[in-house]
Formats: C-alpha cells, sequence, structure tokens
C-alpha cells in the first residue's frame, strides 16, 4: 500500500498542521520526515501567536489562524498562555507606531489598548521607565510548538495516516515522490520544508534567515506579556544584512524567550557571539533587569524567507499534483492553521476563506 | 578586550595545577581558571575541619608563579579568535590563549532508582565536598552505596567528620573485588592506601553485589532498603551517598571542536602528549578518561611541558603515566555498573530533576533529540548533566553533540560581555 | 579557631566556622533547599556545582548555587523549600 490520496514531505508545524486539516477531511494521508518531529525552525522559535499588521495579506492569514488556534487553547500538549502582548516604543517615532497599530488592529476586530507610561509600568513593571508608551493585545499568546506537532501527528496516525519517521523525500516525479530507501509513494504532494523546500523545488526561491534565541532559568512573575518592541515588525519584514529587535516572551513555567536577530547569508548554526551581544543590549535597554537573570541556553534557528516575505501556499501549476506550504519566515506557528486550511481548501477544490492570491507559489515562479 | 596569557589552564585540580605548576617552571606566563573559590579540584578540595594533605599543599605551593581566577566559570569558547568567556559573581571577563591545557575534571555519575530525588540522598562524592566545606554530619547515620574504591574514601572521610557510618553498598561481587585488591601489589602506593582504609573503617560491614533498590521518606530520607543476594534489607538513616563512579567532563573541548572517544561516556581523544586533535589544545585527568589523582598528576605535567614547548620534558613522564593508566583500566573493569543497577527506576521515578521527566515518559523515545523536544528532558539549568549520563548508561543515547552556549548558566549580561556593575 | 559567620537561612539565625559553604549553613536551617517543578522538596546532589540542586536566593540574588558559594557575615539566604 505506497498509493495515498496526499503525501507531506516535512513534519515541522506546517507539514503537522497541513496533514493533520487532510487527515480530518478525510484524506489517506503519508508523512515524511527526515529529523526529529517538529525539530526544525517549528522547535528553534519562540512559539508565539502574534498578528504582524503592517502588510495586508500577512495579518489577514494570522488573523484568521489566531482564532482556529482557540480550539487548541485548552489542550494540555499545547502549553497554551494567553500572556498577551505588550508593544512597547521608547521614541515618538514608535508611539506613532503604536497609535496606527490600534487603529488597524480595532478595524480589524481584534482588541487593542493603549497604555500611558503609568498604565504600562502597572502592568509591566520590568519595563525601563524610559519606555514611553505600550499597545495591549491581550487575546494573543504562547504555545510550545514542537509537542503540537507531534500530537498533530498522532492526530494523523490515528485517522489511519502513515508517518515515514527517518526517511526523507529525494525526489518528485510525475507520480509521487521517491524516498531515500528506495521508497517510492504515490499520490499528490505537498512540500512542507521550510528552509529545505528549494532542494525539491528549486524553482522556488528563498533565503534561510538566522536568528538566535535564549532561555533564562526560572522566574515565575518577572514578566507578565510579551514585550515587543515596534521596530520588531520592520526587523522582520525588512531586508537588511542584520538586525535585532527586542521580542521578550514569558513561559508558563517562569522561564523567559529572548529574542531577537535576524541575518542573511548565514548557513553555520554556531552562535555570533557579537550579534548575541548586540541582541542582548537591545533587550536591556527595554528591560534593564534582564542583565541579571541566567541563561541556560542559546541558540540559533533558520527561518525560510521568501523574496516578498509572504509564504508560499498552493499548487505549483509548472509541475503535475504538486503543492507547497512552506516559507512562513518568524510567522509559522502563528499561521500554521490558516496555512492548512487553506491549503485543504485548495486542494480540494472548496471555496477558499481567504484570498489565495497573494500567497500563489507563481508570483514569485513568473 | 580579552587578558592574554602563553598557558590558559582551565581546572585547578591535581592535572590542572600540575600542568600550570609545570608549564610555568618552563618559563611559560601562565593563567588558571576555576569554577570553585579555591584550588584543589574535587580530591584535593580545601577541608574546613582538617586542612589539606601535604600533597594537596605542595601542589599548591608550586603554582606561586601563576596567575590565578578562581571561583571563575568558563560559559562561552570562541575557538576562532582562541578566547574564552568566563563570569565570577559579578564580572564577565575575556582569557586568550596562546596554548589551552583542559583539566576539568569529571562528575559523579548517577543512576536514577526509587527515591533518589529526596533531600539525604547525595553523591558519594557529592557529600564528601560538601563535608569538606562544613556540611554538618557529626552523629548522622548514613549510607555509603554505589560501586568503587571511591565509596570507601568518601566512608572514611564521613567518618573523619564524625558520621555514623551505617554500612558500605557495594554492587561488586565480593569475587571481582578481592580478586582485584589481589593484583594491587602491582601498585604499592595504592595497596597502602587501602590499607589505610580498611583502618580508617574499621566496624563498618560492607555489602557485596548488593544494590540501593528504594530511598523512601516523607519530605526527606529516613530509610533505605538494600537488595542483597535477593534478601531485603532496611537501614534507617539521613543521608545515603551513593555513586557509581565518574564521568569526564568534555562540555568546554566539545565547544572547541576537539575530539572524543567512543566511550559510553566519551572522553577527550588526546596523543602521547595530551594534545587534543585541536592545534594548540592540550587535555589532562579524568576529562580524558577516569584515572584518580595519580594519573591526573603525571598528566597535567606532560600537558605542561608540551605546552610550554619542552617535549623532551614531557617525554619523560610517559612511562609512570602508562603505569598509571593501567591500574585505572583494572579499577574500571572491576566496578562498571551490572545490570541490576540499570533497572532500578520504575515509571514514575523522575529521571531529568530540572524539570521533573520521569522514566515512564522517556523510555518510549527511540533517542534524545526526540525525547527533549518532547519532553524537556535535559533542558533545565543542570544542561542535562545528570540525567544525559545516566540516559547515556541506560539507554544509550549519546548527549554528546556540539554543546550549545552558554556551558553553564550565565548572567545575560555576561553573554553581552557585560559586568553586572554596568546595570543599575 | 577560625571566625564564626552569622547568616539568616529564611530568617533563622545560623552560624558556621569560616571557609564553610552557603550549603553547609543552609543544612543547619532546613533540609530542603528548594521546590522542583512539580512540587517536590530537593536538597545538594552533586556537591560540585553540577546538578543545581542546591539553588538559592542570596541578600536577593535568586538562582544562586549554594555549594559553590562561600558563606560571608551578614548573608540573607532564601530557600524555596
Amino acid at each position: 500500500m505506497s498509493s495515498f490520496d496526499l503525501i507531506v514531505a516535512g513534519a515541522g508545524i506546517i507539514g503537522a498542521a497541513c496533514a493533520q486539516s487532510a487527515a480530518e477531511a478525510g484524506l489517506r494521508v503519508a508523512v515524511v520526515e527526515p529529523g526529529a518531529i517538529g525539530g526544525g525552525a517549528t522547535a528553534a522559535g519562540m512559539g508565539h501567536l502574534v498578528a504582524l499588521d503592517d502588510v495586508p495579506a500577512e495579518f489577514a492569514l494570522a488573523r484568521h489562524s489566531l482564532r482556529l488556534w482557540q480550539a487548541w487553547a485548552h489542550q494540555p500538549e499545547a502549553e497554551f498562555q494567553r500572556c498577551g502582548t505588550l508593544w512597547v516604543a521608547d521614541d515618538e517615532a514608535g508611539l506613532e507606531l503604536l497609535r496606527s497599530k490600534a487603529a488597524r488592529l480595532s478595524a480589524a476586530g481584534m482588541i487593542a489598548e493603549l497604555l500611558d507610561t503609568a498604565a504600562l509600568r502597572d502592568a509591566e513593571p520590568a519595563l525601563s521607565h524610559d519606555v514611553a508608551g505600550g499597545l495591549r493585545v491581550p487575546t494573543e499568546a504562547v504555545v510550545y510548538p514542537p509537542r503540537i506537532a507531534h500530537a498533530m501527528l498522532t492526530r494523523v496516525t490515528a485517522l489511519g495516516g502513515a508517518l515515514h519517521h527517518g526517511r526523507r523525500v529525494v525526489s518528485l516525479d510525475a507520480d509521487g515522490a521517491c524516498l531515500d530507501d528506495g521508497t517510492h509513494l504515490s499520490g499528490p504532494v505537498l512540500v512542507a520544508c521550510g528552509c529545505d523546500t528549494p532542494a525539491l523545488l528549486p524553482e522556488l526561491l528563498m533565503r534561510p534567515r538566522r536568528g538566535h534565541l535564549v532561555i533564562t532559568d526560572r522566574y515565575p512573575g518577572w514578566l507578565r506579556h510579551q514585550v515587543v518592541e515596534t521596530g520588531y515588525a520592520a526587523s522582520a519584514h525588512g531586508d537588511a544584512a542584520e538586525a535585532v529587535a527586542c521580542n521578550v516572551q514569558p513561559r508558563p513555567g517562569g522561564q523567559l524567550l529572548v529574542g531577537s536577530s535576524r541575518e542573511f547569508g548565514r548557513a553555520e548554526s554556531a552562535i555570533s557571539p557579537a550579534l548575541l551581544a548586540r541582541m542582548l543590549r537591545r533587550c536591556f535597554r527595554f528591560m534593564p533587569g534582564l542583565a541579571r537573570l541566567k541563561a541556560l541556553r542559546a541558540w540559533t534557528g533558520f527561518r525560510p524567507t521568501t523574496p516578498d516575505g509572504l509564504p508560499y501556499i498552493g499548487a505549483l501549476p509548472s509541475r503535475h499534483d504538486v503543492w507547497v506550504a512552506a516559507g512562513h519566515e518568524g510567522l509559522g506557528v502563528t499561521t500554521a492553521l490558516g496555512t492548512a486550511q487553506l491549503f485543504v481548501d485548495l486542494f480540494l477544490g472548496r471555496a477558499p476563506r481567504l484570498d489565495p492570491a497573494p500567497y500563489a507559489p507563481l508570483r514569485s515562479v513568473a | 578586550m580579552a587578558e592574554g596569557c602563553e598557558v590558559l589552564v582551565i581546572g585547578a585540580g591535581p592535572a590542572g595545577l600540575a600542568a600550570a605548576a609545570t608549564a610555568a617552571a618552563n618559563g611559560a606566563r601562565v593563567a588558571l581558571l576555576d569554577a570553585q573559590p579555591r584550588a584543589g579540584g574535587q580530591v584535593w578540595r580545601h577541608d574546613i575541619a582538617h586542612g589539606a594533605s601535604r600533597r594537596a599543599r605542595r601542589a599548591l605551593r608550586r603554582i606561586a608563579p601563576v596567575k590565578r581566577h578562581f571561583g571563575m566559570r568558563v560559559v562561552a569558547a570562541d575557538p576562532g579568535a582562541r578566547t574564552l568567556l568566563a563570569e565570577d559573581s559579578l564580572h564577565a571577563r575575556e582569557f586568550g590563549w596562546d596554548r589551552l591545557v583542559l583539566a576539568a575534571g569529571a562528575r559523579e555519575l548517577f543512576l536514577p532508582f526509587p527515591g533518589w530525588t529526596l533531600p539525604g540522598v547525595t553523591g558519594a562524592g557529592g557529600l564528601q565536598a560538601l563535608v569538606k566545606q562544613g556540611w554538618p554530619v557529626a552523629g548522622r547515620r548514613v549510607v555509603v552505596a554505589g560501586s568503587g574504591p571511591l565509596l570507601l574514601a568518601a566512608a572514611a572521610s564521613l567518618r573523619a567528620h564524625g558520621a555514623r557510618v551505617l554500612a558500605i553498598v557495594e554492587q561488586a561481587a565480593r569475587d571481582d573485588v578481592h580478586a582485584f585488591a589481589r593484583k594491587l601489589w602491582h601498585w604499592p602506593d595504592k595497596l597502602a592506601q587501602a590499607a589505610r582504609l580498611r583502618m580508617a573503617l574499621a566496624g563498618v560491614p560492607i555489602r557485596y553485589g548488593a544494590v540501593v533498590r528504594r530511598a523512601s521518606g516523607d519530605s526527606h530520607l529516613q530509610t533505605i532498603d538494600i537488595d542483597c543476594d535477593g534478601r531485603v534489607e532496611t537501614f534507617e538513616c539521613e543521608y545515603l551517598a551513593i555513586g557509581f563512579g565518574l564521568v569526564p567532563d568534555t562540555g568546554l573541548a566539545r565547544m572547541l571542536g576537539c575530539g572524543l572517544n567512543d566511550a559510553t561516556h566519551p572522553a577527550i581523544r588526546v596523543d602521547a602528549l595530551q594534545r587534543t586533535t585541536v592545534d594548540g589544545i592540550h587535555a589532562a585527568g579524568e576529562c580524558c578518561g577516569i584515572g584518580g589523582m595519580q594519573t591526573a598528576s603525571i598528566e597535567g605535567a606532560i600537558a605542561g611541558h608540551a605546552a610550554a614547548g619542552n617535549e623532551a620534558g614531557a617525554r619523560a613522564l610517559l612511562p609512570s603515566r602508562d603505569r598509571a593508566r593501567r591500574f585505572a583500566d583494572a579499577l574500571a573493569h572491576t566496578f562498571a555498573p551490572g545490570p541490576c543497577v540499570r533497572m532500578l527506576a520504575d515509571d514514575t521515578t523522575i529521571v531529568c530533576r530540572c524539570e521533573d521527566v520521569t522514566w515512564g515518559e522517556l523510555r518510549s523515545f527511540d533517542d534524545a533529540r526526540a525525547a527533549k523536544l518532547a519532553t524537556r528532558c535535559g533542558m533545565g539549568p543542570c544542561q542535562g548533566r545528570i540525567c544525559g549520563a545516566a540516559l547515556a548508561e541506560l539507554l544509550g543515547w549519546s548527549w554528546h553533540g556540539h554543546p550549545r552556549q552558554p556551558l553553564f548558566p550565565a548572567r545575560l549580561s555576561t553573554l553581552a560581555f557585560d559586568s553586572l556593575a554596568t546595570f543599575p | 579557631m577560625s571566625a564564626i559567620l552569622h547568616l539568616r537561612i529564611d530568617g533563622i539565625a545560623v552560624e558556621v566556622p569560616e571557609g564553610a559553604s552557603v550549603a553547609a549553613a543552609v543544612a543547619r536551617a532546613t533540609r530542603s533547599f528548594r521546590q522542583s517543578r512539580h512540587g517536590m522538596p530537593r536538597a545538594p546532589l552533586c556537591g560540585m556545582g553540577v546538578c543545581f540542586e542546591c539553588r538559592v536566593a542570596i541578600d536577593g540574588e535568586p538562582h544562586v548555587l549554594a555549594c559553590m558559594t562561600a558563606a560571608r557575615e551578614g548573608m540573607q539566604v532564601r530557600t524555596h523549600g
């Protein structure tokens, strides 16, 4: 039995979510994953559920996904914690960004509360008194993505799906996928390999964008919200060779995840001590007390980044029954569920709940 | 800006002290770092009640010309730049080197069993270390258990501090231990040491082929059950000091790219002159394979000579090093943990103490990475040093990839190359 | 005879000889140094700065290794036992 309704290459959060949606829609699914389940960018990232609102298509996908994530709020393996996001600004330009962001989020029906300095100190005592203002988005949350990916695949196999763990898709042909052990699987293929996607689909442009993260020991109550500086969106959507932005997140056990950095052109996983230092100093500027806290680990990961920053979701018109869901940069967790729903809608020929045009793989092939 | 020196030695136990003193005697500018507040490592750890041994005092005198940095823990390394980043309770400092000697020593191997997380259950070397720095054991009932001659040394030391040692529980079989003892005449100094220990432990019963099945108590240790030839014996005690030998500390070596051997608990690979696979980096002592204090001192001296460019001096010590290593190999063979101690944990026994992950949660996984991602096993502040060694022993998992920075939990300010004093 | 140091462990006055570790001082006041993630009592295991079971707060600084820190006069130590 090597014929399937769908073969998913990659069991990161995107591949796992797509496989689960497909299996729940009644399809016979095979998932192929060479490494650990959720072991790539899914494990390396922060696990935030945060909408960036300044690119309309990305905002639409994130907003839709955030609604779908509510279904996971009470699942223990998600470790879902609704800490909310606190956007912070330390200058007049940042305050202006907060006001326009508040307007856009409200217009989209999301709760967004502007905080003055007094309210800010009350909401988040760890913040520096130099922070000029904040915007609280109370519904946003953090989750633990590798366990979610694991749970999604458990669901897929419970629905009769096949997991080819420890195997890699090495090539695609007219009828399916060839694995590195010589196995051939027949059926439509979804490539959801994140940064590795161009190995199977060289026509899709993708650059790995390296990031650094640090996790601390447990400091329960030290931070209440995920604190993100207004410059974060510019860092994520910009094209700088090297950028840092303060993004600090409380984990359910009291640990803190401290980020963020973005670099193009760096393939090695070893930490860059100088950039790590720059990233940390950026965070100390907003939360000086961080400097005293103890780091347990620092690491790097790679965000799959497309030329325009939007993911590829849909069929590859140049190929027969080959699909892609990849290239979510730093928002793969936030947008995984919306991506999965959009993919399955397109795959089954149902009316998609979002306009798929901005994510069409064709846009970069052309 | 990194502080420079010709030879930088990491670890101030017998190997590091010998390396630093020997390199300095060869005219090199030497710096010595250790995370502990005082020199001596584990075996020569300063005893506040009884002072230092003659041998330790002699070794400490010999490092007079060496620049010393104690209480300074190495947390990161930049092999390309040849710098290490270290911190003490206040400062972050970078150290550069021309030649580096790693003498990081070893830590105890712990194998999980029901109740081992109770306060009062410690390492055998661990309780000894605590007691030397004033931990009160006078009049307390202690059982010493596990495997190897470290148990005897620990028991003697605890007794000297007033503990009531109720028994020594050795998992090796009586016949194997006696066969090993008969070989001791090859190493007369060891024979004398064994005789001294025997005298110090007069009246303490030793159970051979015996293991601790369970430690019990409400909020701290009250009783232990030992299994001796299928017969269960219960002791009431305040402390159980338990150790199954030592595992080499290779974290910094791995961060620097030094090759390891393929043992269950890998050691740093070195050649005859204690050179690692990385140019300019030597290693000596327990981190190159458990060999005891004698081996460590000789290897430290070889590394010190070699690092200072005195190859002839290093080569002259090779025969004595080989002799000391042979003793260590015989020891390791006799006291290697047997299968019975690998089956002590039940499904509710904690394996990862930092994250409270149980044996039942772990044993179904295929490898360390999958288990870590799903359970956070090994992701706490000990960074897998305790559970990783246990799981290497129990499931053959490898935890020895490229270690993540920092090597030990470090202040965020240190990773930003700032001292704490910089911050309000 | 070495000097005697005075510390407070969770408010309890203890005395240790100079050169003693904070761990030795804490052991005079309580058996449990910290609570594990799931609330189990814990105390030093390794005695040499590896296991991190001896973490206490010293003079307001959390997560300090008691076994690696020399006791000093007037230290205020908080366990989370």
